[in-house]
């Protein structure tokens, strides 16, 4: 086993230039849940372990109707659930984030971290592709956002350069008559990963649909959008059949593959029994809004 | 190999430690600094035998790097007792008889603490959701659900 240096950073500049520094081959430091078992599994190598839990905009958080939701990518999962204003505004990803692991892994492990580490199975990515979340980064060349979208390349894989840091996770603020919901199926109730997610946001006004998202997780290489299945929705009535219609064209976006924790076929039909559900959830909590 | 040297609080008093980069909290806390209550299990975050407090929050001692915890406070099982009087969870464990081997008891002791420090009056739900990460294979978790509640019944006098 090689040498290993371990540094935490006070700032985003040292940050950014201790990560510079190619020839170490270093690597982000959030809250470890993956990483540290990953580098003891010898599945990943690093040099350099850069601590960014130290760095004051990465432990930002904060929530409110007018400006929206500003998460740091230090800021463990049980620090958001624990938001009161962030589960108010954002109800289906602060469910997302409770599900992700115990609760000893949710005081380390960060919404930054379950996006970076690429899971297709990620729990609060469908939760923040559906809200159509951005991400603000740092590196040599400065800040750059860019949207959870753009970010979604592939199994373990981000579109991040390799020197360039997650700073924040941005939501906008819901729009009038909205929310959010997520759902996911495991076989069991706790401590498990995701045969299928399912992530939504939904606008009522007057009674109508004005705007949807729905985002699938574990039944593609990426998070991904259902685009057919939410513009199906729009300016009609949210009743059970235009929620049984939404199921079945989500299930025509999913392009899931056959594994140990479902076959492909299951998967597709999931999705439809989950997209409902996750739907109904959503237009619930769009209701109380509204 | 160069080592760090690392201050933190450990059951509120001050420690000192030098490490290596890679080794994890668990690694010190036994090897180290001498506190065996802690336990390692699965070594991989999913069993919870050697949770501690990080700041008031329960982790996985064997996913923290001990340099992580640089100025930081901890709490061990070791610090659940005031002398010789034990903590109600740690009485209440061994009047329901809450544990066999033993292996998993600090860390269910610690992740509970964790618990009522939070929430002095959890539902049988919240306790189950709460030690979801703390495996035991002996008692089949009854009695240390019920153990758990008995305590924070005593707690709240």
């Amino acid at each position: 086993m090689r040498e290993l240096r371990y540094t935490a950073p006070a700032s985003l500049a040292e940050a950014v230039s201790l990560l510079s520094d190619a020839g170490q081959d270093p690597r982000i430091l959030a809250g470890g849940t993956d990483l540290l078992i990953q580098l003891r599994a010898g599945v990943r190598d690093a040099g350099h372990l850069v601590d960014v839990k130290r760095i004051p905009e990465l432990n930002v958080l904060e929530a409110s109707p007018e400006d929206g939701l500003r998460v740091g990518a230090a800021v463990p999962c049980a620090s958001l659930v624990e938001h009161a204003a962030a589960g108010e505004l954002y109800p289906g990803l602060v469910e997302a984030a409770a599900l992700i692991g115990s609760t000893q892994i949710q005081s380390r492990a960060t919404l930054a971290g379950n996006l970076c580490n690429g899971s297709p199975a990620a729990d609060t990515t469908p939760a923040l592709l559906a809200l159509d979340a951005t991400c603000v980064t740092a590196g040599p060349g400065g800040s750059r956002t860019r949207h959870v979208s753009e970010l979604l390349v592939g199994p373990g894989r981000t579109s991040l350069e390799p020197r360039e840091i997650l700073v924040e996770i941005r939501v906008a603020a819901p729009a009038k008559g909205a929310a959010d919901a997520y759902q996911r199926l495991i076989p069991r109730g706790e401590m498990d990963i995701a045969v299928v997610g399912v992530g939504a946001v939904l606008q009522i006004a007057d009674g109508r649909v004005a705007s949807a998202r729905i985002a699938l997780g574990a039944v593609g290489p990426t998070a991904l959008l259902a685009e057919e299945a939410a513009a199906s929705l729009v300016g009609k009535a949210p009743d059970e059949a235009a929620l049984e219609r939404a199921g079945a064209l989500a299930t025509s976006a999913a392009r899931p593959i056959s594994d140990k924790r479902g076959s492909a076929e299951y998967r597709r039909d999931v999705v439809s029994v989950l997209t409902r559900r996750v739907l109904a959830s959503a237009i619930e909590r769009a209701r109380r809004r509204a | 190999m160069r080592k760090l040297h690392v201050t933190a609080e450990l059951n509120g008093e001050a420690v000192e430690f030098l490490c290596e980069p890679r080794q994890t909290l668990l690694e010190v806390l036994r090897d180290v600094l001498d506190h065996t209550g802690t336990k390692e299990g699965c070594a991989t975050g999913d069993c919870g035998a050697c949770s501690v407090l990080l700041d008031d929050r329960v982790v996985c001692s064997c996913l923290v790097l001990a340099p992580e915890v640089e100025g930081r406070k901890l709490q061990t099982v070791e610090g659940l007792a005031d002398g010789d009087h034990l903590h109600p969870l740690q009485r209440k464990f061994l009047e329901h008889a809450a544990l066999q081997c033993g292996i998993c008891t600090p860390g269910f002791l610690v992740a509970a603490k964790a618990l009522l420090d939070r929430n002095p009056d959890p539902s049988e739900a919240e306790v189950r959701y709460h030690l979801a990460g703390n495996l035991c294979r002996c008692t089949g978790y009854d009695k240390i659900v019920r153990a758990v509640l008995d305590a924070a019944a005593e707690m709240r006098g």
